[in-house]
């Protein structure tokens, strides 16, 4: 059945562009693409690690920010500037993962927050490299393509590949080390595991996804500026993690889904993105913590059973158990 | 010459910091609710201070300080008592309300830099053989040391104080004997986010108020937390004096890598003492 269902999603996922009656709307596909990698990446570390990391739009940053230094500025080829962003992309999260392992819990959340920020203050400070707030356009020849479809197809492929290795990860028994030490880290201690390491491997290959994403991100926008890495950003991900499971392997594309296609109409009609998304996540957090489509699910039974006598409470505490 | 105004300069943002610090930290000493609606606060607070300067200055940072402890209340009482127990949810709540109220600000406010001038007799500078201090700065100072006395004071040597003290060992036996911690906790909000507001408002004749300014300000707060140690009051202390000296001297000697030199202290700090220089070995 859910193999049935993932296989006729990657179906419509494939034709998709010969759907939709334009490229704008292609555009949001693949920027719903772009983000539900980014937003895989924090789930690796939320989901499966119990650690909530706020700064992850750092890492998209530094990645995307290398590669338009390096193939803009520098005019090196579209594939150096790639390999050049994924080593200074990983090799920045392989640091930061040391400073902000030194915690836990919510120090580790305040700790990746302001490391997150520095990278913000970099990027908007050292104007000589990353021109400030202007940010850097690419021009044509500086991306892989500008052709929307072929960019469409791109992101396509490499999130089927990230999410394929990604399955096979959570099933390795790393990735089973690595729920183990999220959900009894005592316990994976005194059984001989190396809690630290584990975790570190797990925000190593977040900040590396994280990496992934950000390079695709600079090839579909061809621009990047410090508001991409903004907190705004960081917080979109996590919203998009949680709106669609935390924990689970697709509900971070889903919860991506959501929130660009809001964001898109909304900016239609206002220019009051930030309060919106402050009163989504609001309403995620207080009345379906689980994720959209298990919160609907729950109170679509909750009515059901109301209907047929009194109104029972579902516990609707957060499963997930956090990291202490 | 270079080095005492720098360091002067340097105290004047860390009083700045201190205000903003020891009232998230109090709140997350107490609560365990790091609310990142603080930041959002400082800058209401800014705001709220350049609308009501009409009235005086005195007034305005009055206005701040009630007006962002009312705010503080109400998120507390309508948000973060109705998630206790859910530290995460409580984060991501308080992160999701600063979003709506610097969005709020920018709606009142618009996007331009509102400057706040300061009260007339603290306008010009002291003079001290060579050296030339700005009287608002060393108001600051003063004024941060004083909230950091009474604070010491309130927190050492009253029954409050003594209250908030057991709340912060022990919750539940603190309850058993009959101290009213839910109220506590709101007490302590409405306390720690007027120290946001007034910080906000007693920064906005050095800094302005803008859009943004939450975001910058914020991390820096979380910095020093992180550095002095959660929930410690004399920690917050030595952590702004630290940051506040790092930031300004790392703005005039570095001024491209002035955020990067940030990383040294927590790097350092975080190598030796996880809990940071003042904390206490987590539970």
């Amino acid at each position: 059945m859910k193999s049935a269902v993932l296989f006729f999603l990657t179906a419509i996922a494939c034709i998709l562009p010969f759907l939709l009656p334009g490229n704008f709307y292609l555009g949001i596909a693949t920027q719903i693409l772009v983000y539900g990698l980014f937003a895989v990446s924090v789930n690796i570390l939320a989901g499966y690690g119990g650690m909530v990391s706020l700064g992850h739009a750092g890492f998209l940053g530094v990645a995307a920010y290398t590669y338009a230094v390096t193939s803009g500025t520098y005019g090196f080829s579209p594939w150096t500037a790639v390999g050049a962003a994924l080593v200074i992309g990983t090799a920045t999260a392989a640091v930061f993962g040391l400073i902000a392992l030194r915690t836990s819990g919510l120090s580790f959340l305040m700790i990746t927050l302001a490391l997150g920020q520095i990278v913000w203050g970099v990027a908007f400070r050292y104007t000589d490299l990353t021109n400030g707030d202007n940010g850097i356009s690419l021009g044509r020849g500086t991306v892989i393509s500008s052709d929307p479809l072929t960019l469409y197809y791109v992101c396509l492929a490499v999130l089927a590949c990230v999410m394929i290795l990604l399955a096979a990860f959570i099933r390795s028994p790393l990735g089973a080390a690595v729920k183990g030490v999220r959900d009894q880290p005592r316990r994976m201690s005194t059984l001989g595991y190396n809690t630290w390491t584990i975790r570190y491997i797990a925000y190593i290959v977040s900040g590396f996804v994280a990496t992934v994403s950000g390079i695709l991100y600079v090839q579909i926008f061809q621009f990047i500026s410090p508001h991409a890495l903004s907190l705004t950003v960081s917080s979109e991900a996590v919203l998009m993690v949680i709106a669609g499971g935390i924990g689970t392997l697709f509900g971070p594309l889903f919860g991506a889904g959501v929130v660009v296609l809001l964001k898109n109409v909304a900016s239609a009609y206002t220019d009051r993105w930030p309060t919106l998304l402050g009163c989504i996540f609001l309403f995620i957090i207080i009345a379906m913590p689980e994720g959209l489509l298990p919160g609907t699910r729950r109170i679509l039974a909750g009515l059901a059973s109301a209907l047929r006598k009194g109104a029972p409470r579902t516990a609707s505490l957060q499963q997930n158990p956090r990291a202490r | 010459m270079f080095w005492i105004t720098g360091l002067f300069n340097s105290l004047a943002f860390a009083a700045v910091l201190f205000l903003l610090a020891a009232g998230f930290s109090l709140i997350f000493g107490l609560m365990r609710v790091a609310n990142l609606t603080h930041g959002a606060f400082f800058m209401l607070g800014g705001y709220l201070a350049t609308s009501a300067i009409g009235a005086g200055f005195w007034v305005a940072v009055l206005a701040a300080g009630v007006g962002c402890a009312l705010l503080g209340g109400l998120v507390q009482h309508l948000l973060v008592q109705r998630l206790a127990g859910r530290e995460l949810a409580q984060v991501l709540g308080t992160l999701g309300l600063s979003f709506i109220v610097a969005d709020q600000c920018l709606l009142i406010w618009s996007g331009d830099p509102i400057p706040l001038a300061a009260p007339g007799f603290l306008q010009g500078a002291a003079r001290l053989g060579v050296f030339a201090f700005p009287l608002y700065r060393l108001f600051l100072i003063v004024v941060a040391a004083l909230i950091a006395i009474s604070l010491w004071l309130v927190v050492e040597r009253t029954t409050l104080g003594a209250k908030i003290r057991a709340a912060v060992d022990d919750r539940e036996m603190a309850r058993a004997t009959g101290i009213p911690v839910s109220r506590l906790f709101t007490v302590v909000f409405c306390l720690g986010s007027a120290l946001a507001g007034i910080g906000g408002a007693l920064a906005a004749p050095i800094l302005s108020v803008y859009p943004g300014l939450d975001t910058e300000m914020l991390p820096l707060a979380l910095l020093v937390v992180i550095l002095g140690g959660i929930g410690s009051l004399a920690g917050a202390l030595i952590g702004s004096v630290l940051i506040g000296i790092i930031y300004i001297f790392g703005q005039i000697l570095l001024p491209d890598l002035s955020y990067v030199i940030l990383f040294l202290p927590m790097v350092v700090v975080l190598a030796v003492r996880p809990e940071g220089l003042l904390g206490r070995q987590a539970a």
